[in-house]
């Protein structure tokens, strides 16, 4: 068998455009993702159309005058903001693709903003939203972008009013100075009142009708403390009703970036090993070679074990040679090497049967290379839809069609090994052990017919 | 199953079938070889010729009957060089023979780069060499473990007729050294020149064997034309 490898290797020496995307590939593919995942992503560029006239971006509440465009520093936190002038300049830029997306702000704003402070009933202001429909994708990261912003943005705004809600019950419940239209009020306040209402009840006698009078006075003052007391509670409560608390049922937290490593050295793995198995061994058969070889000199199964050894051990090295260049950029537990070369020499094998299954039923190089991407790549996907994006009977399907391919089991070895990941490298290195012996016999029978 | 022939022959062939499903390739075919003789195996097409010379190889086994020789004894030529174009005629014959298990690889090599003329292309990627001289290393290959028998299948069907003189004298070269050679063709005035004997296959059935004279005899009419005589013989019996 050493002496087919060696024979597998010179051709692939000799074949150097084959060779050259062999290493090319894995470079390019692991500069880019560590690239991607070291460096945050851009801000979106987001056209700004502010339409207010000039002077007129505040508004009152109370005693207070809050500035809209203290505001619209929320949007800009994670938008790079280009400001035009009209509506029309707005349109333009988001048609021509130099903007994601643009805001128009529009002149009634502060306006309607005040008077919906005021519960004056008329519609709160509406900023409105331009963006490209024609890509979809682009579309929705438009979309989601800007309602996010905006989001924030009435956040802030909502947060400022509460504080101040909760200021002006403040000075109802304990008394104080309040100031409005530029003059000053001194409040005196439900605990004060009811203060100088007990030290008048004192005062009167106890059975008179001014005493009870007072004493319902107090009680209700009391009442109105308690209750206020709580109205900061309250309040929070209504500017952020929903509290989330994140609690992991199954499965090791992956990081998104961690596991997209898992992905993409997976991903690379799968195709380097199942073109380089399904190619060589339908090149024994292009080359006339395989009749020759196997009445007496290697035995079929022999053959095939030398393809898989021979694909496994280039897309191993492979592959860990652009894990290695992925660790330059992206942080990854060094500790746990002698785990990654476990789960890459799993996959590598698991890949590496299923090339020759597909190599010995294709029989012809550019059939089973073409056969290896159209069985991989759907597969690739489907073993990457997340459960609960799908109909359960659909996932159900999904998993059990995944099950049959090494591509599932060979992601999680390696988001184990890198990660940690359940459920972790034991069990999926049996499942891809299985997977390689049911393909291996799938290709053993396939050779029947390979002549 | 296989078995050590006891007449003498290089390779004998007992009462062989090879059964596809319900169709027969090959019927109750039988036949010996000598050592130095040369055996043209003729016959229409889907005749049987190359599945009986891929059973005499070992490629395939037969429904039933015999050969008495193993697969590793016989020396297999297929139509197609049966090699690799990106190694070298060196390459190509020292992987095999390493494979064959040959004592010395490398003197075997040498050996057959002498026998086959192609020393001063030993280096060369066998993909740019003419389809005659990869024909020779095809061959070349078929005979590194020595073999006593040598089956070739349809060995000129690609060589232009220069190439093909050189084959044959080769070939002849080969059975003078006391190389049992059999092989198929369709080229009946090939058989007629360098065969000793023929074997007339027709739908898998051995309809004749013996001297391209003793067809011509046979069948009677000019004895200048062979292929008029192999036509009409296998007219007469209704193929």
């Amino acid at each position: 068998m050493r002496w087919l490898l060696l024979k597998d290797l010179q051709i692939l020496r000799r074949s150097p455009f084959l060779v050259a995307v062999l290493v090319a590939y894995p470079v390019i593919i692991s500069v880019l993702i560590g690239l991607a995942l070291s460096r945050g992503p851009d801000k979106p560029k987001v056209a700004i159309v502010n339409e207010l006239p000039a002077g007129q971006t505040s508004f009152s509440v109370g005693s207070q005058r809050l500035d809209v465009t203290r505001f619209a520093k929320e949007l800009f936190k994670s938008v790079d903001p280009v400001v035009v002038d009209t509506r029309a300049q707005a349109i333009d830029k988001v048609r021509s693709g130099e903007v994601l997306g643009a805001l128009v702000v529009p002149p009634d704003a502060t306006r309607k903003l005040q008077d919906a402070i005021n519960l004056a009933g008329t519609s709160p202001p509406t900023v409105e939203v331009l963006y490209n429909a024609d890509d979809p994708i682009r579309a929705q990261l438009a979309e989601s972008t800007i309602k996010a912003r905006l989001a924030d943005a009435n956040k802030a705004l909502s947060d400022k009013l509460t504080e101040l809600a909760a200021r002006y019950l403040g000075i109802l419940r304990k008394g104080g100075q309040f100031s409005l239209l530029g003059q000053k009020f001194d409040v005196l306040g439900l605990e004060r009142s009811k203060a100088a209402l007990e030290r008048t009840l004192r005062t009167l006698p106890p059975d008179s009708e001014q005493a009870r009078n007072v004493r319902q006075v107090i009680d209700f003052a009391q009442i109105a403390i308690e209750n206020l007391g709580l109205s900061d509670k309250v309040l929070a409560a209504v500017g952020q009703p929903l509290a989330v608390k994140r609690t992991v049922i199954a499965g090791h937290r992956t990081p998104l970036d961690a596991f997209a490593v898992s992905v993409s050295v997976t991903i690379s793995l799968m195709f380097v090993t199942v073109l380089l198995a399904s190619g060589m061994l339908a090149l024994e058969r292009e080359e006339h070679a395989f009749g020759r070889l196997v009445r007496g000199l290697v035995s079929r199964l022999a053959l095939l074990g030398e393809k898989v050894a021979l694909a496994a051990t280039c897309a191993f090295v492979v592959t860990l040679v652009m894990l290695c260049g992925i660790g330059i950029f992206v942080h990854l537990d060094w500790g746990r090497f002698a785990l990654w070369l476990a789960a890459l020499a799993g996959g590598a094998i698991g890949f590496g049967a299923l090339g020759v299954a597909i190599g010995a039923l294709a029989r012809e190089v550019r059939a089973a290379s073409l056969l290896a991407f159209l069985l991989t790549l759907p597969i690739a996907f489907l073993a990457l839809v997340p459960s609960g994006t799908v109909a359960v009977w659909l996932y159900d399907v999904i998993r059990a069609v995944s099950a049959l391919f090494p591509f599932r089991p060979a992601l999680q070895a390696v988001d184990a090994a890198l990660n940690d990941a359940e459920p972790g490298l034991g069990p999926t290195l049996a499942h891809l052990a299985a997977l390689a012996v049911a393909y291996l016999a799938l290709a053993r029978v396939a050779l029947a017919r390979f002549r | 199953m296989r078995t050590a022939t006891s007449s003498g022959a290089a390779i004998a062939a007992a009462a062989v079938t090879k059964r596809y499903g319900q169709r027969d390739a090959l019927r109750d075919v039988s036949f010996e070889a000598h050592a130095g003789e040369v055996v043209a195996v003729i016959g229409p097409n889907g005749a049987g010729k190359t599945t009986l010379l891929s059973i005499l190889a070992g490629l395939q086994p037969p429904t039933s009957g015999t050969v008495s020789r193993t697969p590793r004894e016989v020396g297999w030529v297929p139509q197609h060089p049966a090699v690799y174009a990106k190694l070298s005629v060196a390459e190509n014959l020292r992987l095999f023979a390493r494979l064959e298990r040959v004592g010395d690889p490398d003197a075997v090599v040498a050996r057959m780069l002498e026998q086959t003329g192609l020393g001063a292309r030993a280096d060369d990627e066998l993909g740019t060499l003419s389809g005659g001289n990869r024909q020779r290393v095809n061959i070349a290959v078929g005979l590194l473990a020595d073999p006593p028998v040598l089956a070739l299948d349809e060995p000129s069907s690609s060589l232009d007729p220069r190439q093909r003189e050189r084959l044959w004298k080769f070939i002849g070269l080969l059975a003078a050294a006391g190389t049992a050679v059999v092989f198929s063709t369709h080229n009946v005035g090939e058989a007629e020149r360098y065969a000793d004997r023929v074997l007339v296959l027709a739908d898998g059935e051995v309809l004749f064997t013996g001297s391209p004279a003793d067809l011509e005899a046979l069948v009677g009419g000019d004895p200048r034309d062979f292929e008029a005589a192999f036509v009409r013989f296998l007219h007469d019996r209704g193929h």
